[in-house]
């Protein structure tokens, strides 16, 4: 693979980018309420609405008020549009299986008329839901009263027709489908199809394909559980649609290894037509190797010819084309590989990191440890280190550059491995489909960055 | 490496138990130091932590076991004294202890908003 050395650029990637502070959203206080971890952040199809979910199973959507657009430095703000308790906590009493009401994963359909529709997903549970907005109401009812409550008839002389008068804005959510009993595992992944008509989702073991229509039956079209399950190797991490063929789609695995499968080959997927997976020195093989080498999330590049994935200390760019090497990799956090020991014992090394692409696939970003997260500029070789935090929280500051000392003599401005604060993740991460607007999420804050010349 | 590849092996290999100890502690990864490390605090540890262990605890997540019958017959055997008492480490309890009601978190679903919509 090469193995890019990126110089670390004080002004950025691409050189004329520079982060600033724009929003942050959620409480300020250090005592974080479970319920009020951030599970996942997905940016909707134009980017003018941000959704986020808990681990209290709510759903949160933010909407871009667009200011003055022809001003040369314009700020888009992202306000609260929508909230709605998407998920509850049950309990299988059959299998005494406890069901988490945390939201996994957000998806969002493309929109097709006024409303708009997205996907969330529990462990165990899918459910469409529909965000509308109403402004008017009728008025004038010829049996009812303004309240409600039905005129008598006999005080009823002559007929008027009901108007729509105009009223505040309210945006309603409501569960269009749910989409249920389809997984014995956990569901790790939702996509939805280019087709814009099926998505799949995918638990541990299994994939399943849905019509966005229908809940009462699911295809299943990849089945990686083994007849003895003391045989089982290796599980499925993550699962994508290719955003413009409607037949492909990958999954990663615990091992490292991602299956590009075509779904007009055959029903059951489950001989891939590509198999990506870069060779390994066996004598650099250790007790770490496959736990490290577990892919956290897969994502394809919006042209559709690359896919991005992401395992514990790098993220990886895959050429469609080879399957036998990464094109690029890029070291997150490379001064964690000698402190694994540490990792394994407070579980660290078992975060799920994710990763994301700009626009137009130039630079990635993916979050890290301490409120950190880092951006690759694929083109310009140039990697930089932003921080999250609300010290650096004043309106449209700009972000300094953050680096990590692995060891040595640490110079002033460096923060040292053993000073970083490994309770301050950044798992999720989204990138604007156009504009230079970032979304960053820590345990339970939601930052915005900006780029100052958007 | 056996004994019996050493005279086919080429002057290029690097012959690990050729070395001398000094030598080969500097050639050490840090993460085969860290598995070192690791290894030192747990001895008992198995050689395949990806394989089977790790995964089915992954796909085991959630599971509770609480039977209302073993429960409430172990409650009747044993009258007035105490059930035996939920160790601190609750994920996996299967076998001598017989969990209570009170073991099991209350699963409630959140009644208020998000902090984020605040």
């Amino acid at each position: 693979t090469l193995e890019l050395t990126v110089r670390a650029s004080p002004t950025g990637p691409g050189g004329d980018m520079q982060w600033c502070f724009s929003q942050v959203k959620g409480a300020i206080d250090d005592d974080v309420a479970e319920a009020d971890i951030i599970s996942t952040v997905e940016f909707n199809h134009t980017g003018e609405l941000l959704a986020t979910g808990d681990k209290g199973g709510r759903v949160v959507i933010f909407q871009q008020e667009i200011e003055n657009k022809s001003q040369p430095q314009f700020r888009s703000e992202y306000n609260v549009y929508s909230t709605f308790q998407s998920h509850e906590p049950e309990f299988d009493y059959l299998k005494s299986l406890e069901i988490e009401e945390k939201i996994n994963k957000i998806r969002w359909l493309p929109q097709k008329n006024a409303a708009q529709f997205l996907l969330s997903t529990n462990d165990k549970t899918i459910k469409l839901w529909k965000i509308s907005e109403r402004d008017k109401r009728p008025e004038g009812y010829n049996l009812k009263e303004e309240d409600g409550r039905y005129k008598d008839p006999n005080t009823i002389t002559s007929l008027r027709v009901p108007v729509l008068i105009p009223m505040d804005l309210m945006v309603e959510a409501s569960p269009r489908r749910v989409f249920a009993n389809a997984h014995t595992y956990h569901i790790n992944s939702i996509s939805v199809n280019s087709d814009n008509e099926t998505y799949l989702s995918a638990d541990d073991l299994r994939i399943n394909l849905w019509h966005l229509e229908i809940t009462d039956r699911s295809f299943n079209i990849v089945d990686i559980k083994p007849a003895n399950m003391e045989e089982l190797t290796e599980v499925i991490t993550a699962a994508e649609f290719h955003p413009h063929q409607c037949n492909t789609f990958v999954y990663s695995s615990s091992k490292g290894t991602i299956r590009l499968c075509d779904m007009r080959a055959s029903a059951l997927c489950d001989k891939h037509s590509k198999l990506f997976e870069e060779p390994e020195d066996p004598s650099n093989r250790s007790f770490f190797s496959e736990i490290i080498s577990s892919i956290s999330d897969v994502k394809f590049s919006h042209n559709g010819r690359y896919m991005m994935t992401r395992d514990y200390l790098s993220v990886k760019i895959w050429d469609l084309n080879m399957e036998n090497r990464p094109v690029e990799t890029y070291q997150v956090h490379e001064y964690l590989r000698s402190k694994l020991c540490s990792l394994y014992e407070n579980d660290c090394i078992f975060d799920k990191f994710e990763c994301c692409w700009n626009g137009n696939d130039s630079v990635v970003m993916t979050g890290s440890y301490n409120n950190f997260f880092r951006m690759f500029d694929r083109g310009h070789r140039r990697d930089v280190t932003l921080e999250a935090s609300r010290e650096n929280s004043k309106p449209m500051q700009v972000l300094k550059p953050r680096k990590v000392c692995a060891g040595g003599k640490r110079k002033k401005d460096e923060i040292s491995v053993d000073s970083l604060d490994f309770n301050k993740k950044i798992l999720h991460t989204a990138w604007h489909p156009q504009d230079n607007i970032i979304a960053v999420a820590t345990t339970n804050n939601l930052y915005i960055f900006q780029d100052k010349v958007n | 490496m056996s004994g019996d590849n050493e005279d086919t092996q080429t002057a290029d290999e690097t012959t690990l138990d050729e070395k001398a100890p000094e030598v080969q502690d500097k050639v050490i990864s840090p993460e085969k130091a860290e598995e070192a490390k690791l290894k030192a605090r747990y001895p008992n540890l198995g050689n395949k932590p990806g394989g089977s262990d790790l995964l089915r605890k992954r796909l085991q997540k959630g599971q509770k076991y609480f039977d209302s019958g073993d429960y409430n017959m172990a409650k009747a055997k044993i009258k007035n004294k105490q059930l035996p008492t939920a160790a601190p480490e609750k994920t996996e309890i299967t076998g001598d202890h017989i969990p209570t009601p009170q073991d099991l978190p209350q699963r409630k679903p959140s009644l208020v908003a998000s902090k984020l919509a605040g």
